[in-house]
């Protein structure tokens, strides 16, 4: 209740009072703790060398000059570089604008052979509500890659859309955020879930979702936090697989 | 304005010659000349989507007999209507703290289902008594022409949605946001889009249910008159088309891509049960419906349900709730766009309990208590179009004003009591039609002028 209150004064205020420091983001997030573990990533950290790929769509780069550098897969590196102090840490991005799951699906196999990476971040579910394309098409294609990645040997995360206030009432995401839920729980990889975080970021007064603005500060604070959330569920989740290790002998 | 406005839809064909005051009962008037045929199991409310009730022509009326049968009517149809609609109206606006208490989040199956089951329901009851007093033809042509005023509402609704959407698109811009403003694309092509949109093609979100209804409208007047004389038949082959769709993945396209996010060939199957219902079948179920056994069973499987659901929103339950792998394969995805059938049992087992909890002749159901659900279930079509209406607008007034918590009650409670008073206008404005069908604002000749309007 407080935080919303908080979140009212805010913007009762008039929206100048949005958290500057970015470590409150990481607490107002308060994600959920990675439930299945991940031991190429393990596996790759004790090798000293993490590679990962960020397969998604537009809201995986930001636009302009300097896009690429702040958008969240670049932070993810940064942010795994610095928590992984020794280890040789790799982020590569294949986000294509306006691509659904079946057609980033298609090319998951050919960019696991290229990449060989340790872990493959898979944005998406936008694209394919904007498209409107059929739900239980999506939920399949979503199927279909994640069996390609885990044939290949590489630990997953899922990442669902943005949590968008302005075009909430225009876009049904619901039928494709459920499908990314179910799917994660059948095939026990992790999800990362920015649609939550995003909205509880929106709810304390964290960031200001609303603001219509060419300014890319929000979003280059919303990308940097992005990031360093998501590296910190890809080390909970490695481990995990320590801890289940340990256990087993 | 806009109630005014949906009102004459309505209104305009109004010929209604009797009327009830209002204190005495809630209720519309039914039109029943006579007392209703033998088959027909309760006589019930005539407003619903699917009929075009103030266009039931006044054959003889009889004020003495319109108020008696006021008194036969079945009001939890009425209720329950008046009810869905509030729930859907609170689902339609996202990040609503008050959604929270809609039936969504505890079962399978939503205010969806009951809405299309009481629309079967009294679409048969109105058009069945139509098809055996007035014959096929001028039956079939009252059901087509009440899916024309569904549609002509749709497209209403779609000009507000555009209103609402190129007034977004024109003020809205944010870096961060560059993916979602892909929704505005399809305002570069209004060629396409708008012709899509007046096929039925391209449906915004939340504006799937009444082209659901059209269709099944559309549809209806074949399956009425086999219901009529094969009731068994009917049902039969409702179910068939529902397994054949399942089977072979039949469904209408939708634009730019896809399907029809409620497919009408499976959704079918509960109008016309509903109809099927409606024409007597109700009174056929009576020694299920009131079997101990089918109340326990359906009390376990909404428990059941409850528990499930409750598992995909609150992540507590979701680790310490263990649902075995081979239910969740079986189980999953419950497809709402076919009407999964555990959906359809869903709404059952809810159908049967509040059967047997609720009594027809209830007496709270004459209240002032549960009269404004009541009273927005009398006039569904009108109601249904202004809360989708009400929920763009209040998303709309979150986003522009304040998206805290008291503006999200208040914007829902303020969206029910103007459902509530459109309701009741609309009933004021039937009965003073009525009161002087000779008078400037309701004559018979002056129909066209005002179903021009709408």
């Amino acid at each position: 209740m407080r935080p919303l209150a908080v979140a009212l004064l805010c913007a009762l205020i008039g929206g100048g009072a949005y958290a500057k420091d970015t470590e409150d983001c990481i607490a107002a997030a308060s994600a959920a703790a990675p439930e299945f573990a991940m031991p190429r990533v393990a596996a790759a950290i004790a090798k000293k060398r993490l590679d990962v790929a960020v397969i998604g769509s537009a809201s995986s780069e930001l636009t302009g000059p300097s896009g690429t550098n702040i958008a969240y897969p670049t932070r993810l590196q940064t942010a795994l570089a610095n928590l992984l102090p020794g280890v040789a840490v790799k982020v590569t991005t294949y986000a294509r604008p306006r691509e659904t799951a079946e057609e980033m699906q298609k090319k998951l196999s050919r960019i696991v052979a290229e990449a060989k990476p340790a872990l493959v971040v898979w944005q998406t579910g936008t694209a394919d509500a904007i498209r409107g394309v059929d739900a239980e098409d999506f939920r399949v294609a979503l199927d279909d890659g994640i069996a390609t990645l885990q044939q290949a040997g590489v630990d997953i995360v899922l990442m669902n859309m943005q949590y968008s206030p302005r075009t909430e009432a225009m876009l049904a995401m619901g039928a494709y955020a459920d499908a990314m839920h179910m799917i994660a729980l059948q095939r026990e990889i992790d999800l990362f879930d920015r649609f939550s975080i995003m909205r509880k970021w929106n709810e304390a007064g964290t960031f200001d979702l609303y603001a219509a603005t060419r300014k890319t500060d929000v979003a280059e604070h919303v990308h940097d936090c992005l990031g360093r959330l998501l590296a910190n569920a890809v080390l909970e989740a490695a481990k995990l697989t320590n801890v289940d290790k340990k256990e087993t002998r | 304005m806009v109630a005014a406005g949906l009102g004459n839809i309505a209104i305009a064909t109004s010929p209604v010659v009797t009327m009830v005051s209002l204190e005495k009962s809630p209720a519309f008037p039914d039109h029943a000349p006579d007392p209703p045929p033998a088959v027909v199991a309760a006589p019930i409310g005539v407003d619903a989507i699917g009929v075009d009730a103030a266009a039931e022509p006044a054959v003889a009326p009889v004020k003495t007999a319109a108020i008696a049968a006021s008194g036969d009517r079945d009001l939890r149809l009425d209720l329950f209507r008046g009810l869905a609609l509030w729930l859907i109206f609170l689902d339609h606006i996202p990040s609503n703290i008050v959604s929270w208490i809609t039936i969504r989040n505890y079962g399978f199956s939503d205010a969806t289902e009951i809405f299309v089951f009481i629309s079967g329901y009294t679409a048969a009851f109105v058009y069945g008594r139509a098809m055996r007093e007035t014959g096929v033809v001028v039956a079939s042509a009252r059901i087509l022409k009440r899916a024309w005023q569904v549609y002509v509402a749709h497209v209403f609704l779609f000009a507000i949605y555009m209103a609402e959407i190129s007034y977004v698109s024109a003020s809205f811009e944010n870096p961060l946001y560059g993916e979602e403003m892909g929704i505005f694309d399809f305002l570069r092509q209004p060629d396409v889009t708008l012709v899509q949109a007046l096929m039925l093609k391209f449906k915004p979100a939340n504006m799937d249910v009444l082209p659901l209804y059209i269709v099944l409208l559309a549809g209806f007047p074949p399956m009425l008159w086999i219901l009529l004389r094969a009731p068994t038949a009917g049902l039969g082959a409702s179910l068939l088309l529902y397994l054949l769709t399942w089977m072979f993945g039949w469904n209408l396209p939708a634009y730019p891509n896809g399907y029809w996010v409620f497919n009408p060939f499976a959704w079918q199957l509960l109008f016309v049960f509903g109809a099927w219902c409606g024409l007597g079948g109700a009174k056929r179920l009576e020694p299920l419906i009131q079997s101990n056994i089918t109340l326990a069973a359906a009390v376990l499987y909404l428990m059941f349900a409850c528990v499930i659901t409750l598992t995909w929103y609150v992540p507590f339950l979701e680790h310490s709730v263990p649902v075995p792998k081979w239910l969740e394969d079986w189980m999953y995805p419950i497809d709402k766009t076919n009407l999964d059938v555990l959906r359809f049992a869903h709404f059952m087992a809810l159908a049967l309990i509040t059967v047997r909890l609720i009594p027809k002749q209830w007496s709270l159901l004459h209240s002032a208590w549960l009269w404004p659900a009541i009273v927005c279930g009398q006039h569904s079509l009108e109601i249904f179009c202004l809360g989708v209406f009400l929920s763009f607008a209040g998303h709309f007034a979150m986003v522009e004003i304040n998206e805290g918590v008291a503006m999200q009650v208040g914007v829902s409670i303020l969206g029910i009591v103007i459902m509530v008073a459109a309701a009741a206008m609309i009933s004021w404005y039937k009965r003073i039609e009525g009161r002087s069908p000779g008078s400037r604002s309701g004559p018979p000749g002056g129909k066209t002028l005002l179903g021009g309007g709408a």
